[in-house]
């Protein structure tokens, strides 16, 4: 992969690998600014309020650039405010942008263009289309008619769904009566019946358990390869992240902080790698290689400077009697944190 | 545009699906709509009794074709769109609607005739027992029955029009009920609801007829009671028409500026 990065003083410059297809998603200094009414509590400010309001503005988004080859599926990451899902809206044009370009599919979204809106879908996990009343599978036939989809298609595409989400029980069901994941996998397949060619999701698996994460997880990953969609996806849920995305844009403060693999995030956040350690004495004094993090059970672990794992790898397996020794980076939420807690620029 | 239609279908079994989910409401629906009309004629009827058995030409009979007509004519108009909107906004069911390729007026159409079409048989039923037990008296030439179809579809599209425009008030206020009571109250006396309009004062006639609301109930009732002449029939026809002109035109503008406050805050 021939994409680099190089982040200096908090600017972005992201040097994309040439693509000779047009990107499916071109996103150019985005920004997006809210403007928020402030006043202090009492009557008195209430009344001051009434005469002057007092505002401020608030830059939700502010200048992001990325491109999305078609195909791809990115992970949106960033903590709650970053401008992860103001970024989302103003892609699928349910926000206007304050600033900067957008395209998607060569649409500018804002325009809410049917051609457009045929070729696209956003997911809030938090927030439901389907008839709470009635049977998800009134929902989708519903959904056939406002997409205009060809009833053979739409046997076919419900189909793979039902499948792939194994809906089969949860069809005749009223939608009120299913458990949350259950009406997640309802909502996914609701969004993607006609079959959109850009996705957009927004914490798809927001409250579900493990076997459900890994179910919706499983199904993206197919969606995308059977359709060749292009996925862009936030998530709470690392897990989300590492299987199914390679590469991530990291958003904080509405800036875009980082665009590139997700190993070159670790790598470019991380200064130490861990080292853990299993010794035939588990007495030994570990402390002149480096940060002794844990010991129990009889393994040791070392926290060391990235550029010096070598080194100190070399100088255990040669002055110690050591039974395993294995070199890892910090978790992937370690990092995200440590990118999180980095001072605004 | 093409698939239209078939969203029409398919929303008429959307909607007679979620209104099978819930029959109690549908009887207590059906009381309501009953229990209205019928208090204002026990009401008149009284009234009439009392002040020698006719009021501003209308008798008991006359005050009952009067009000079976209008629970019929009010079936057919009646929305609950204004009710609906600030949920849509604030709960963003709203934001699902704009990411459809389908302009959202056409679902709300499409559910509340098929609502109306579920309901038509029990509202039918009612006016025929209202009807045995108040006995009303309906003088109608064959060309004002005639006309009496298009007055009323053209009625529903006025009240549709207008309502669906004012609900759109919450795109910029999050105090859409006190407005929506002002709206009701208007109604209730100018579109002909409480009292036929020929019994209220000149210059309330006069608001009626000047602002939309007569053309949205009253003059459908008016016509089938065989009150108007071909003339008036024609002229109010011509307003109808006017006004449904002069909805779409403010629906498509108050819908667009609306969006772009929707789509400038977010929700």
């Amino acid at each position: 992969m021939a994409r680099s990065l190089q982040i200096e003083n908090g600017s972005v410059n992201a040097y994309h690998r040439i693509v000779h297809e047009t990107p499916a998603v071109r996103v150019r200094e985005l920004r997006k600014i809210f403007t928020v009414s402030e006043r202090e509590a009492g009557a008195a400010a209430a009344l001051r309020d009434l005469l002057r309001r007092r505002v401020r503005e608030v830059p939700a988004v502010d200048g992001v650039s990325f491109d999305l080859s078609p195909g791809e599926i990115v992970g949106f990451l960033g903590p709650n405010g970053a401008g992860k899902t103001t970024t989302l809206k103003m892609l699928s044009g349910l926000l206007h942008p304050t600033g900067g370009e957008v395209a998607v599919l060569g649409h500018v979204p804002s325009r809410r263009e049917k051609d457009f809106l045929r070729q696209i879908t956003l997911v809030m996990g938090q927030r439901a289309q389907l008839v709470w009343d009635i049977p998800a599978a009134d929902s989708f036939e519903l959904n056939r008619a406002i997409y205009g989809i060809p009833r053979a298609d739409f046997r076919r595409t419900l189909e793979e769904l039902v499948a792939l989400l194994d809906l089969g029980p949860l069809l005749p069901k009223p939608v009120r009566t299913l458990s949350l994941g259950e009406r997640m996998k309802c909502e996914i397949a609701a969004a993607l019946l006609h079959r959109p060619r850009v996705v957009f999701l927004d914490e798809p698996t927001i409250g579900l358990d493990v076997t459900m994460q890994r179910r919706i997880r499983a199904f993206l990953t197919d969606y995308n390869r059977r359709v060749g969609a292009t996925i862009l996806l936030t998530s709470h849920y690392m897990a989300d992240v590492e299987a199914l995305c390679r590469r991530v844009l990291v958003i904080h403060h509405g800036k875009l902080l980082f665009d590139g693999e997700l190993a070159r995030l670790v790598q470019r956040f991380t200064a130490h790698k861990t080292i853990v350690v299993r010794l035939e004495d588990p007495e030994a004094d570990l402390s002149p290689y480096g940060e002794v993090v844990s010991r129990e059970d009889g393994a040791a672990t070392l926290r060391v400077p990235r550029e010096l794992t070598a080194r100190v790898t070399g100088r255990l397996l040669a002055d110690l009697a050591v039974v395993d020794l294995t070199v890892e980076d910090p978790p992937i939420e370690e990092v995200i944190e440590r990118v999180f807690s980095e001072p605004r620029a | 545009m093409r698939s239209l239609p078939a969203l029409y279908v398919q929303q008429f079994k959307t909607s007679l699906a979620v209104m099978l989910q819930y029959r109690a409401s549908l009887i207590i629906w059906l009381i309501s709509h009953l229990l209205e009309p019928l208090v204002y004629l026990v009401v008149w009827t009284a009234v009439s009794a009392a002040q020698g058995g006719s009021v501003g030409g209308y008798d008991a009979a006359g005050f009952a074709a009067y009000f079976i007509v209008l629970m019929l004519v009010n079936h057919v108009t009646y929305t609950w769109i204004m009710w609906e909107y600030e949920y849509r906004v604030r709960h963003g069911s709203l934001s699902f609607a704009l990411l459809r390729p389908v302009h959202p007026i056409h679902a709300d159409l499409a559910d509340n005739l098929s609502s109306k079409i579920i309901t038509l048989p029990l509202i039918l039923a009612a006016a025929a027992v209202l009807a045995a037990i108040f006995r009303p008296s309906l003088h109608t030439p064959p060309w004002a029955a005639a006309a009496f179809v298009p007055a009323v579809l053209l009625a529903f599209a006025v009240r549709f029009l207008m309502e669906w425009t004012l609900a759109l008030a919450a795109f910029w206020t999050t105090r859409v009920s006190a407005l929506n009571r002002v709206y009701f109250v208007a109604l209730l006396f100018l579109s002909g609801q409480m009292a036929p309009l020929s019994l209220l004062p000149p210059p309330i006639r006069l608001a009626a007829t000047i602002l939309p609301f007569r053309w949205t109930t009253s003059f459908p009732v008016e016509l089938l009671l065989g009150k108007l002449g071909l003339e008036e029939t024609l002229l109010g026809l011509g307003a109808q028409a006017a006004w449904i002109l002069a909805c779409v035109v403010l629906l498509r503008l108050v819908w667009r500026a609306g969006v772009r406050v929707f789509t400038a805050v977010g929700a």
